[in-house]
């Protein structure tokens, strides 16, 4: 069955790597995946889509998400800045980078900070948020530990696979 | 190797595994990772090839000309304004039936400065004498690339592989990638058709007019004649890989009353709107052209007896759109519809919506559908 993601957010935190690594770690799991980012005004600190689609079957549509089954926020600030039934189906899940304010939440912010990834004074969550997001679509670890091997190299490699191991761990239900 | 790969990075894979040995271009989005991926097999010597960084497009294109004429497998890449700023070169290096490939990722002509996909861009080569394909997705803008050298090769003409801005280009999508030996096996070494030296000949000279006359006439029927390498060269290329890339694709044509006909990335979009009218028990099939040129005319035989809808991401203005134009001239019961121009995102609920008053009859003729 095809399932729709979209990633919310800001430029420069990474939502477009994010969406690249769970295509790939979802291929490695033997299913198809699509990974497209949102070309338009996009900078740092601007809002950024990222889209994400997962299959069992091939994936021939290439338009962009509309409504997605889940939607991914990489900063709790977006919530306050777009409407949220906008992108995501009724019934439709959100996995939020903070304690509150989806359906599954982790503190991808402060994972990102306890392993030192930060860019110019900003936590980048892409590895943290990928791992809380595997969990939730069901995508293995091991096929995201390898899909941010071939991306990241040497201690970066090190520190996102810790990070996207511990947010797998801790993302909870908070709703 | 199956993996995920943008349609950039799959391009100059594919130019990679050609073994080129020239290449020359000049950035401009979205074509600009083509090329920038190649300068850097070419740096870290991955590839064995000539990479002329050069000033513009027209340069560029001028570039590979050159080199194409004295026997070397030549590519470049470029798009939308890139693509006008090198027209001379475009006709110049078809008329002159230079063998190269040229990717071309359709982008909006400005203005407004746009970046996104429509057709329009690689249509103006239309009538220009290359050999003219589009892809639907990441896989056959690798595998057109791969068989687009071939094809050039034996026919003495120059080839562009299509791909749409971003929905292709940007996008991360599965491809299974042959080996070197197997794309070794398809693509033979570059063999020039005539050697320096050997006897005295003329490239772009000036000539009496029944030369050029005669030079147009012999294009023109080798055009023709590319219908039957295209479906040799595809059918070569199935055996060593087990995909078909031929003139056009036909999906659940044969007991459908209607037929969509359209080319691109979102012929993917309209094959999964084809499936959800098919639940409503509604006969509707997709043609979907993977070459422009030459126009595979057995489309006519195929198309026989269908109402027939032409989708068009590009447009002659005043009249329709340029595929539709192209169908009428040997189809009959052509419908044209014009949509998706200047990058305006169409997916499968538009599609869907769109088909279904087609096949109510309710569609207007030449419609731009908003």
């Amino acid at each position: 069955m095809l399932k729709e993601i979209t990633i919310l957010s800001f430029g420069g935190q990474g939502g477009v790597t994010a969406a690249r690594i769970l295509a790939l770690a979802a291929v490695k799991d033997g299913k198809f995946a699509q990974a497209i980012p949102q070309f338009g005004a996009e900078r740092r600190g601007s809002l950024v889509r990222s889209y994400l689609r997962l299959s069992d079957r091939e994936i021939r549509r290439h338009s962009s998400i509309r409504k997605a089954d889940v939607v991914s926020i990489f900063a709790e600030k977006i919530l306050k800045m777009v409407e949220l039934k906008d992108y995501l189906k009724e019934n439709g899940i959100v996995i939020i980078n903070s304690e509150t304010g989806g359906d599954y939440c982790v503190n991808a912010s402060e994972i990102a900070l306890s392993l030192n990834l930060v860019s110019a004074g900003w936590p980048i969550v892409n590895t943290a948020m990928a791992g809380a997001m595997a969990k939730v679509l069901g995508i293995s670890m091991d096929s995201l530990l390898k899909a941010i091997n071939e991306t990241f190299h040497g201690k970066l490699a090190e520190s996102n696979s810790k990070a996207a191991e511990k947010a797998y761990e801790v993302v909870h239900k908070c709703r | 190797m199956r993996t995920i790969m943008t349609g950039n990075q799959a391009v100059a894979e594919a130019v990679k595994l050609a073994k080129t040995e020239v290449i020359a271009a000049y950035p401009i989005t979205p074509q600009t990772v083509i090329v920038e991926k190649l300068a850097e097999m070419v740096d870290s010597g991955e590839l064995d090839a000539e990479f002329i960084r050069v000033e513009s497009e027209h340069s560029a294109l001028a570039s590979v000309y050159g080199s194409a004429v004295a026997g070397k497998r030549s590519f470049t890449a470029t798009s939308s304004h890139g693509l006008l700023y090198m027209y001379e070169m475009v006709w110049w290096v078809a008329n002159a039936r230079v063998p190269l490939v040229m990717s071309v990722v359709t982008r909006t002509i400005g203005p407004p400065w746009n970046i996104h996909t429509d057709h329009t861009d690689i249509l103006t080569m239309r009538d220009s004498g290359w050999i003219i394909s589009m892809a639907e997705n990441v896989q056959e803008a690798f595998d057109l690339t791969i068989q687009g050298f071939k094809i050039c090769e034996e026919l003495s003409l120059p080839f562009t592989a299509g791909m749409d801005a971003f929905q292709l280009s940007h996008t991360s999508e599965v491809v299974d990638l042959p080996d070197q030996e197997t794309v070794d096996e398809f693509l033979p070494e570059r063999k020039q058709s005539y050697v320096f030296g050997d006897e005295d000949f003329t490239v772009g000279s000036i000539g009496p007019n029944e030369y050029t006359f005669k030079l147009r006439k012999d294009t023109f029927e080798t055009m023709l004649k590319a219908e039957k390498v295209v479906e040799k060269v595809s059918r070569e290329y199935e055996e060593l890989t087990g995909r078909n890339c031929g003139l056009f694709e036909e999906y659940k044509l044969d007991d459908a009353e209607y037929a969509i006909v359209m080319m691109g990335a979102w012929s993917g979009d309209a094959k999964d709107a084809i499936d959800e009218l098919r639940r409503e028990g509604i006969p509707i099939g997709l043609l979907k052209l993977r070459y422009v040129r030459p126009m595979p005319r057995k489309i006519k035989r195929v198309l026989e007896g269908k109402e027939v809808l032409v989708l068009d991401r590009d447009c002659s203005m005043g009249v329709g759109g340029i595929l539709g134009l192209e169908l009428k001239s040997f189809v009959d019961n052509v419908s044209n519809v014009i949509a998706g121009v200047g990058g305006v995102d169409v997916g499968v609920e538009e599609l869907v919506k769109m088909f279904s008053l087609f096949v109510e009859g309710k569609l207007e003729e030449t419609w731009w559908f908003v």
